[in-house]
């Protein structure tokens, strides 16, 4: 990769952790910059702009949360939240306050970069109108409505147009059951995740062969759904 | 014998409880006198002035100085607790404020007038339960007390002074007091002082000195006094004796019962027989045969009993109730059962009876056939005018039933109507029949007077109308005379003889429906293991008896109250006066409220919960406001209830503490067993990275690719495998905790399936996994991140037990109310004996390659399932390999219809999003 690379903000009070980091990102070509509070997180983000931030939710200082709003009140910077395995809460309540995307700790060097990968592109991507996702046999075209897999037409409801849509549109990045509600039914269905699943359920069977081991339509249990851009590639273990 | 010169040990450990008590109780010190005026108040002032000096903690109470300036000079200097001012009927009355005295605790307090009724409306109805309570408190009491208003002398002041003393003071009181100290004053000073307006205002003076303060009453109530302290003097005298010098001078322990009717006489008759018995240092009991004639008296007559009832137990007695229609064979066979070697009867008289005509007097026929035991005959009349005077309204009693006459007319009128056209076809004496009936009918419908009234009237009418000569009263055949006495005595044996079947039935009713009630109460109890269903069963019973509603409150933390059942728990078991009355009750361990003497204002009864151990709660009634009062029966039969609820809701509790120390213990066992695993499950992981690591760290550069690689995959699994461990850790820990509720969400079970299989996806790529999952399945309302932790630990779980390259199977399938889940593998299965061991925390099975895994994944992915509902179990498959099914239940209310609109639909209420 060509230097300067992407700025990766880590916002980590753990020694250890940011020592594996350190280690590996320089090496993918990435600039690292480290914070170990949340007033030195938002310090940094204001005067070295990094491109994306790498967000530990347990903070000393204050709420990873409080962190998240404070960046929010004046950057679209992409940000991934590092929580804990059974914080499922926690996760979805800093995607909903902004977070872009999470990574359960412990994490393997494939996911970090993976994630980061998805939300540079997204950075890089965003505003830029593009219409047209295709991944493995599935390919969608948003502006004319059309859904192919292996070159063949899929007929889709509206719903779940809108809701594959909605995925389409934040490809590669988990989408909670609260944001795929609020836009596919309105501000009113936060609460009934049963319609949402019933029309993934119903997703699925049209687009995966096998629909209780989807390649495209992954589900983060406690979360939301991510679709995924690299079937072919091994997910986290 | 020298044996019999050794002290009694129960006279000492008597004396020594004795001294146990007044320990912590406070010492209570009367100040004793014949009359008002001889200087009780002026001589406690004086003595509570030489305390102060004593540097004592002297605090005034309540002192009624009655304007006399002496005394009024003595209240100077003492610090006062500051009177209560209760407004009562438009007037304010200043009373003792015994919360404020409680509060202030001083060593020693003064309260005047120990007889003082207070206004109702205040915590007890009396002062001297106001003095308890202080005593309790540990607070010494100075107060006094005029002989006139002592409980069992009282008939004797009223037979002296010809005066009723309404505010009596029961013995006991005074018989526990540490200190009795008679202020004596000769009756002739006494009256000098008055004459000189030193006891009263001067107009006020007349009117005593010509009324109570007569120089007769003066002696009298002067030799009644002298002789009550030294009655007292002479009984420590005697507990002194027998404790030091272990002299024996106690006669044989006599027993006196005594014997009350439903009369006003009664409580005189138990006034009496306490006298007796304390002259004579006797345990007494007082009875009342309750015969099935007590039931057509009046209610006001009836609760003659209850009242002496109540004032043989102010008295220190024991009350007996029994029912029986022989009197004086049940009284006798009572006093022979319990060695009673006194009777103390009241004497008769009052009304001329038939029966005692024919059989001879009670008193006669009793003392007839006593044999061994005394009989004592006290005088009963008098009262009768006294209570009249007071209770005017109440001695009015209820209007007769002129009804139950009218009908008894109305049936002699029909069977004149029968005779009438019967005349001519029967003989006279067959028409008399017809009446006999009728008065039967009578007897049997309207009772005894209604009946007599008939028989008379069937008489008079038959001769009247059917006798020559017709239409007068005179008879010419004289053996018509023969024939209507005899009917006219017929007629009063039958109705006589009916009515008491009757009334024997009802009082057998009564009893027997007590007795049932009891019983089964005591079975419910005996057979109920919780405290839920006790309470129900003790509410339920008291509310078929008395049609009230009853709360039931339990000792929490710190002996704080807690009102238990709340959903269905009576209006006025939330009122915050009620519960201020039931922790009340519940610190004294005394009844109160309703029917009671203490907190009498209060809309419930509040009996303590006793049991052996000491208070566990308080039974609370709440008696309908127009329902009288209960009568000491119901008293008793509610302290049974109570006490039998008592022991039955402290052996629940108790029950329970011994759960929750049996749970304690175990989770300690079980927490020391998983201390254990984990401390070898953490350190064998975490000795494979610490020697790896330091491997590559001390000689990286001298070793071989291979080398090195082998090394540092060692690192990444053994901490993949602390990773399992920590997340099945947590998952346990957070099951067993009970923190996590779970988050249920309506969903296909396929997605669950999905997310597994995604989180094994790299594990799982040399294996064919073939998923089956019906398209028509319903929806199960899961905790998602729970469930696909079960399947997650059930497919790693196959993968370590099968080998390399087997495939496995995930299937769901339909049964019924439930969803079954199968994860089938095909490696060696499970050994026989060990298809429940696997499920324990920290087994490892034989098979198991290598030291992998924690051995919590199984016991993890049983309590979820459990958690949800459902079962989970392992077996063999048939062609070999293991089958971990389990269950999910799929009842419930499915979620509503799917919109398929943009928001604009109605939203059902569902759980809230993750």
């Amino acid at each position: 990769m060509s230097a300067p690379g992407p700025a990766v903000l880590l916002v980590e009070d753990d020694p250890q952790i940011r020592r594996f980091i350190r280690a590996t990102l320089p090496s993918h070509g990435m600039l690292l910059l480290e914070a170990a509070t949340g007033r030195e997180a938002l310090a940094q983000a204001a005067t070295r702009t990094p491109d994306v931030v790498l967000l530990d939710l347990g903070l000393p200082d204050m709420d990873g949360l409080e962190v998240i709003r404070r960046l929010r009140d004046w950057s679209a910077i992409p940000i991934i939240v590092l929580s804990a395995r059974g914080l499922e809460r926690d996760k979805v309540t800093a995607l909903d306050a902004g977070a872009d995307d999470y990574l359960t700790k412990p994490f393997g060097v494939d996911e970090l970069l993976a994630r980061l990968r998805v939300a540079l592109r997204h950075r890089a991507a965003s505003g830029s109108g593009d219409t047209a996702f295709a991944t493995g046999d599935l390919s969608v075209d948003l502006a004319g409505r059309i859904v192919r897999l292996s070159g063949r037409e899929i007929r889709l409801t509206p719903i779940e147009f809108k809701l594959l849509a909605v995925l389409v549109r934040q490809a590669g990045k988990v989408v909670t059951h609260r944001q795929l509600l609020v836009e596919v039914w309105g501000p009113g269905s936060a609460g009934n995740t049963h319609y949402l699943r019933v029309q993934m359920h119903g997703l699925r069977h049209k687009l995966e062969a096998v629909p209780a081991r989807p390649r495209y339509l992954i589900t983060e249990p406690g979360v939301g759904y991510r679709l995924r851009e690299d079937p072919g590639n091994p997910g986290p273990v | 014998m020298d044996d019999d010169r050794r002290p009694d040990p129960d006279a000492l450990l008597a004396k020594l409880q004795e001294e146990e008590r007044t320990g912590s109780r406070g010492r209570l010190h009367v100040f004793f006198g014949a009359a008002a005026g001889v200087g009780k108040t002026y001589a406690m002032l004086q003595a509570a002035h030489d305390r102060l000096r004593d540097g004592v903690d002297v605090v005034i109470g309540h002192v009624d100085t009655h304007g006399r300036p002496e005394t009024s000079a003595l209240v100077e200097g003492i610090p006062a607790v500051p009177p209560l001012q209760v407004s009562y009927r438009g007037r304010t009355v200043q009373e003792f404020d015994l919360d404020a005295a409680l509060a202030r605790h001083p060593c020693l307090i003064l309260v005047d007038e120990l007889a003082h009724t207070n206004v109702p409306g205040s915590r007890h109805e009396r002062r001297f339960q106001d003095v308890d309570e202080l005593l309790r408190a540990g607070i010494d009491v100075y107060t006094t007390l005029n002989v006139q208003h002592l409980e069992s002398l009282n008939d004797l002041v009223a037979q002296v002074t010809g005066i009723v003393v309404r505010e009596t003071v029961p013995d006991s009181v005074v018989e526990k007091a540490d200190e009795v100290e008679l202020i004596d004053l000769p009756p002739d000073e006494l009256l000098a002082r008055l004459r000189e307006g030193k006891v009263y205002v001067p107009d006020q003076a007349e009117r005593a000195l010509s009324g109570f303060f007569r120089k007769s009453n003066l002696i009298a109530l002067r030799e009644l006094a002298l002789r009550s302290t030294a009655d007292r003097v002479d009984a420590q005298m005697q507990i002194y004796r027998r404790a030091e010098a272990g002299e024996r001078t106690w006669p044989i322990t006599e027993k006196i019962l005594v014997c009350i009717s439903p009369s006003p006489s009664a409580i005189r008759i138990v006034r009496a027989g306490r006298r007796l018995a304390r002259r004579l240092r006797a345990d007494w009991t007082a009875l009342y045969l309750e015969q099935p004639r007590h039931f057509s008296l009046r209610a006001a007559d009836r609760d003659y009993a209850a009242q002496a009832l109540r004032a043989a137990e102010a008295l220190g007695g024991e009350t007996v109730t029994l029912a029986g229609h022989d009197a004086v064979g049940e009284i006798l066979r009572y006093a022979r059962e319990h060695n009673f070697s006194k009777i103390v009867v009241g004497k008769p008289g009052r009304f001329w009876r038939l029966r005692e005509l024919v059989a001879g007097s009670f008193v006669a026929r009793l003392a007839e056939r006593s044999g061994d035991i005394d009989v004592f005959i006290v005088h009963g009349g008098r009262e009768r005018e006294a209570v009249r005077d007071s209770d005017a309204a109440e001695a009015a009693g209820p209007p007769i039933d002129w009804r139950r006459y009218g009908w008894g007319v109305a049936t002699v009128a029909a069977c004149t109507a029968i005779i009438a056209l019967a005349q001519t076809h029967l003989a006279p004496t067959n028409l008399l029949m017809v009446y006999l009936v009728g008065v039967v009918f009578v007897a049997s419908r309207w009772g005894r007077g209604p009946s007599i009234l008939a028989a008379v009237l069937s008489v008079a009418v038959f001769d009247f109308l059917f006798v020559p000569p017709f239409y007068t009263m005179a008879i010419d055949d004289t053996e018509y005379v023969i024939t209507l006495v005899a009917m006219l005595l017929l007629a009063i044996l039958i109705s006589t003889l009916t009515v008491r079947v009757q009334e024997a039935a009802e009082l057998a009713r009564q009893r027997e429906r007590r007795a049932s009630t009891l019983y089964s109460l005591s079975r419910e109890l005996a057979s109920a293991r919780n405290l839920d269903p006790m309470i129900a069963a003790v509410r339920r019973h008291v509310r078929n008896l008395f049609e009230a509603e009853t709360a039931i409150f339990l000792a929490g933390e710190e002996e704080r109250l807690a009102l238990r059942g709340e959903e269905d728990a009576p209006e006025f078991a939330r009122d915050p006066k009620e519960i201020a009355v039931a922790q009340w009750v519940h610190q004294h361990s005394q009844a109160a409220g309703r029917g009671t003497s203490t907190l009498a204002g209060a809309r419930a009864l509040h009996l303590p919960l006793v049991g052996g151990r000491g208070p566990v709660g308080v039974l609370a009634i709440g008696l309908p406001p127009e329902m009288p009062a209960p009568t000491t029966d119901q008293m008793h039969l509610l302290e049974t209830f109570a006490n039998q609820a008592a022991l039955a809701l402290e052996r629940a509790l108790l029950a329970r503490e011994a759960h929750r120390q049996r749970l304690a213990a175990e989770g300690e066992k079980l927490r020391n067993a998983i201390l254990a695993a984990v401390s070898h499950d953490l350190r064998t992981p975490l000795a494979a990275i610490a020697g790896a690591a330091s491997s590559l760290a001390a000689s990286g550069d001298r070793l071989d690719d291979a080398a090195r690689r082998e090394l540092v995959l060692t690192i990444h699994e053994e901490a993949q495998r602390m990773s399992r461990l920590a997340n099945n850790l947590l998952e346990m820990g957070r099951l067993q905790s009970r923190t996590v509720a779970l988050r249920r969400e309506w969903q296909p079970i396929e997605e669950v399936f999905g997310s597994a299989l995604h989180g094994l996806e790299t594990a799982l790529r040399d294996r064919s996994v073939e998923v089956r999952v019906p398209s028509d399945l319903p929806l199960v309302a899961i905790d998602e991140v729970l469930i696909e932790r079960v399947l997650f630990n059930l497919l790693e779980n196959a993968l370590r037990y099968s080998p390399p390259g087997t495939p496995l199977e995930l299937v769901a399938s339909p049964g019924g109310s439930e969803l079954m889940i199968e994860v089938l593998d095909r490696g060696p299965g499970i050994a026989p004996g060990d298809e429940e061991r696997i499920f324990e925390k920290f087994f490892r099975g034989e098979g198991a390659r290598s030291r992998d895994g924690s051995g919590l994944g199984l016991a993890v992915a049983r309590a979820i399932v459990e958690a949800h509902g459902g079962r989970l179990w392992a077996g063999n498959r048939a062609g070999g390999g293991a089958a971990f099914r389990f269950t999910l239940p799929v009842g419930g209310e499915p979620p509503a219809a799917i919109p398929s609109g943009s928001g604009t639909e109605p939203l059902a209420a569902a759980g809230a999003g993750a």
